[in-house]
């Protein structure tokens, strides 16, 4: 979980830091220029792990996890698809759960377990997720791949915690991974290509082999 | 090697690596995040700055002038390039817009500046400072309303569909007027955006004259050419670079704004530039699948026989733009003595109507084989049986001009069996699921083989590794394992002895990606360049290369087996060659043929179409990797369902632009909306396309499956809908028993 006390700046003093920064950068401006010069970047430390190695970045604060990633660690598996959370090819998982890393800045991360597509497997350890996608050949241009593969990792483990979706007829009985829980769970990852059949049979094989 | 005769018995016809189900070799690269994208590659050029792209905000007009003075006193701001910097560019192949220069604005989100900054949130904070003055005009944006004045124009896709702006056979309105059944039914497609998920994106590096384009890309010689000729240089000063493209779907045949700003970019800013399209950018930035509307005449005798088919369509497209061929397919689907195709072009001022997968057949098999099912009602006849009551095996516009190999029929027959067509009411209305009303559904499929010529490189080792370079690109289509696969049955390796490297312009040019010719031209160019390297080896070793027998990693002659390596100990080995093809495809007809079959269920209360069941068989020669040919065929199957159901860009015909232009308003099918797809594969090869026996399969899937959706519907409904998507909305009021 995020750590408040470790963050360099909380809320306010980032509110207050913006205000001073914009203050500053305005003040050797001429009275009367047509359009303020804008505010430097307000910048500031944040520490999380990233597959298991700390890492510590000092971020403009506009720096979405997913660009934090892409452009300051170089871990690019993590794929810009739409930068609007409408695609899910960003898909992290963070502290256990999954979610889009465009849609969420990096400086809220303080503390965080991050995993990213190249924290679960590499090209000759492939995780058991990654290795049914080849198997199934649940992939064509490999782009929203990634976010796919984070996602069914994490939805797998949404359903083995007893999280509801909204195809769950029935809250009370024991979850069950078929291929509808898959389906409408998964549906927040496109895929252009049109893989979806085969990632619900790559899926359902490592549901399979789980159980 | 010059391919003017049908092929003989070759080494391919071993078929001990060539033909069988074969995961991707790039497959441990993509699934774990290291297969490097065009705006990835953080190691190829040091100290990238990030471009920021904007668009007009009007359709059609002028640019009086832009403000960047508060722009440039951004924070991070490292330069700007507006269009009013630089005299209209010229444009690159294949396309009708212009991307970059002077002050007209031909479409709405034309490129008019890019701001390059130390980091991506400096770029796009600065963008926003940029003010810009336009002198808006009035434009035409509602084809609807431009489509009954609008002049005959033929065109081609450049991907595999042409058509004359008329072409006739016979005495077509005489038959029509004459035939005892006649149908006459008008459809309309929407306007469709490939939307793949890679957004067009490029980093541009200048090194004095020369300049080098880390892309993504389908097409990398003609891209290479276009940069060229965009930008006044010699082509041998670029190089263009993708070996990994995040989808394309034709949206990425071309170079696009990304590069051209990238390169202006980073010539004004004196060091690498990345630009990435924004999402919201591309549906009006980039091309577009054009909407089309449809007007198709049956005319049949009563037992069935079409004996006049009329197919005429209307698309809009900007000035030097083409029509969307839709109309194609017609000429050489069924049998029918008197025929008529037509096409008009509408002038519009949208943003640039061009390929998307399939162009010409996705969107004209939506018609013509609802207007099938339709008359099949009519006639009282099943929709297969009057399929292939209607088949040919000879050009229908020009007598004795046969197909190289047709099999609709087996398609067709096929499929109804194992779909279990004979159980389907053909009253519609009439089967029910729970909420749901059931119906079946199947249409036709049919797509061009198209052949082109394809160079390659391959280089044997002394290890015995054979590496394959050509600048052919893998789109998702599984070109580098196909291509893998050709080599090692050619030279008798294993498919792990062979390396691939594609996308290059360095590299031998390829067919490329695009139009279904990727794979049947792209390896029958590596076999050409192996059958090359298979003589040096001969030459090498010393034994004459008809008797060689290249397998299990050695060379064989009489009782001499040697590794294959052994021919490169005194250096490595390579051999350039490019397949190039006689005058076969006018000889002979080469199409690919599909049957597609549909179960859909629609909710008795809200309308909301949801797809069952899916099944394709194919009929497309050789299939060079069942599993990869699968995949495209249930890719095309699923972009079907979105044309028939959801895919739509809305047309603001007052302001002139796609309004719905992200992923959230632009729908495209999440897995929610797709059932478990089946696919199967005819078993054949076709000797008359290439050594390789082997037709075009990836556009296949789409072409008339999402008829099949439509058809399905109405079996389910009895609500015919002939405007596509068949949006809930188009079917509510006249659902059956609707409360």
């Amino acid at each position: 979980m995020p750590d408040p006390a470790s963050l360099d700046l909380n809320r306010r003093d980032l509110m207050v830091g913006a205000t001073a920064a914009a203050a500053a950068a305005a003040l050797p401006t001429a009275a009367g220029a047509a359009s303020a010069a804008p505010a430097a970047p307000v910048t500031a430390k944040v520490a999380f792990t990233v597959n298991g190695e700390r890492r510590e970045l000092d971020l403009d604060l506009r720096t979405s996890l997913l660009d934090a990633a892409r452009e300051h660690l170089h871990l690019t598996g993590s794929k810009k698809g739409c930068d609007h959370g409408q695609c899910g090819a960003c898909t992290m998982i963070v502290d256990g759960r999954r979610i889009n890393a465009c849609l969420t800045l990096a400086v809220m991360h303080q503390g965080a377990e991050i995993t990213t597509i190249e924290g679960l497997g590499q090209p000759d350890n492939l995780h058991p997720m990654q290795a049914a996608f080849v198997k199934h050949d649940g992939y064509q241009c490999g782009y929203c791949t990634p976010g796919q593969i984070c996602s069914g990792v994490a939805v797998l483990d949404e359903i083995k915690a007893g999280i509801p979706s909204h195809v769950t007829a029935d809250l009370n009985a024991p979850m069950q991974v078929t291929e509808a829980e898959i389906r409408e769970r998964m549906s927040g990852n496109i895929c252009r290509c049109g893989a979806y059949s085969n990632i619900v049979e790559a899926m359902t094989e490592v549901a399979g082999r789980r159980a | 090697m010059k391919f003017d005769t049908p092929a003989g018995q070759n080494p391919i016809d071993q078929l001990k690596v060539v033909g069988k189900a074969t995961d991707r070799i790039d497959g441990k690269y993509k699934t774990t995040g290291t297969a490097p994208y065009a705006y990835e590659r953080h190691d190829v050029a040091p100290n990238q700055a990030y471009g920021y792209v904007l668009g007009a905000t009007i359709a059609k007009g002028r640019v009086r002038g832009i403000d960047t003075a508060a722009a440039r006193r951004a924070p991070g701001v490292v330069a700007i390039v507006t269009t009013l910097d630089t005299p209209r560019l010229e444009r690159g192949r294949m396309n009708a817009a212009y991307l970059f220069g002077g002050d007209a604005i031909q479409h709405y989100h034309q490129a008019v500046a890019v701001v390059v900054a130390e980091t991506f949130e400096q770029a796009r904070a600065a963008a926003f400072l940029v003010r810009v003055d336009y002198a808006p005009e009035p434009g035409r944006f509602d084809l609807a309303a431009e489509a009954p004045a609008a002049p005959p124009v033929g065109g081609n896709s450049g991907e595999g569909s042409g058509a004359a702006g008329a072409e006739r056979v016979g005495d077509f309105e005489g038959a029509f007027a004459q035939a005892p059944v006649q149908l006459d039914a008008t459809y309309a497609t929407a306007d469709e955006s490939h939307a793949m998920m890679e957004p067009h994106a490029t980093i541009a590096a200048w090194t004095g004259d020369r300049l080098t384009l880390w892309t993504s890309n389908q097409m990398i010689a003609w891209s290479k050419g276009s940069v060229a000729k965009i930008l006044g240089l010699k082509p041998e000063n670029v190089r263009v670079d993708s070996p990994y493209v995040g989808g394309g779907f034709g949206g990425k045949l071309f170079v696009r704004a990304d590069a051209v700003l990238a390169a202006l970019g980073a010539r004004a800013a004196g060091r690498p530039v990345k630009v990435a399209l924004t999402r919201p950018l591309i549906a009006n930035n980039t091309t577009h699948r054009p909407a089309t509307i449809q007007r198709i005449r049956l005319g049949a005798t009563k037992d069935g026989t079409l004996t006049a088919i009329g197919h005429e369509s209307t698309s809009g497209n900007l000035a030097d733009g083409k029509p969307e061929t839709a109309v194609d397919q017609t000429k050489l689907l069924y049998a029918g003595a008197n025929r008529l195709t037509a096409m008009k072009l509408a002038r519009l001022d949208l943003p640039e109507g061009n390929a998307m997968r399939a162009p010409g057949e996705a969107p004209g098999l939506l018609a013509l084989e609802v207007a099938m099912d339709e008359m099949a009602e009519k006639l009282g006849i099943d929709p297969v049986e009057f399929r292939i009551r209607n088949d040919t095996q000879t050009d229908p516009m020009k007598p004795g001009r046969r197909f190289s190999h047709r099999n609709l029929v087996g398609c067709l027959r096929t499929g109804a069996e194992k779909f279990g067509w004979a159980k389907r009411n053909p009253t519609p209305g009439q089967v029910r699921d729970g909420r749901f009303l059931v119906g079946i559904g199947m249409a036709a499929g049919f797509r061009n083989n198209l052949l082109v010529k394809s160079g390659a490189r391959v280089r044997l080792d002394r290890d015995g590794r054979v590496t394959v370079e050509t600048d052919m690109t893998d789109i998702g289509t599984g070109s580098y394992t196909i291509i893998a696969q050709t080599a090692a049955e050619m030279m008798g390796v294993p498919l792990d002895r062979v390396v691939v490297r594609l996308g290059d312009s360095d590299f031998p040019a390829s067919a490329g990606s695009g139009g279904q010719f990727g794979a049947n031209n792209a390896t029958s160019g590596v076999y050409a360049a192996c059958v090359q390297l298979r003589e040096a080896v001969a030459q090498r070793l010393g034994i004459n290369s008809a008797d060689a027998v290249f397998a299990n990693g050695q060379v064989r002659s009489g009782n001499r087996a040697v590794p294959l390596g052994e021919a490169a100990q005194a250096g490595e080995l390579s051999a350039v060659d490019a397949i190039e093809y006689g005058d076969l495809a006018k000889t002979y007809q080469q199409s690919t043929f599909a049957g597609h079959f549909v179960e859909v269920g629609v909710d008795a209360d809200t309308a909301e179409v949801r797809v069952r069941r899916m099944l394709a068989v194919c009929a497309a020669g050789r299939i060079l990797n069942p599993k990869s040919a699968r995949s495209q065929v249930i890719g095309g199957m699923t972009m079907g369902v979105g044309a028939a159901l959801m895919e739509e860009l809305a047309v603001d015909t007052r302001r002139g632009f796609f309004v719905n232009h992200d992923l959230a308003g632009y729908e495209v099918p999440v897995h929610a909306d797709i059932p478990r797809q089946e696919v199967i594969f005819l078993d054949e090869a076709d000797p008359i396309s290439s050594p390789m026996k082997a037709k075009g399969v990836g556009e296949l899937g789409i072409c008339g499956v999402g008829a099949a959706v439509a058809n399905a519907v109405y079996n389910a409904t009895g609500v015919r809908v002939r405007d596509f998507p068949i949006t809930l909305d188009k079917l509510i009021e006249r659902m059956p028993d609707a409360a």
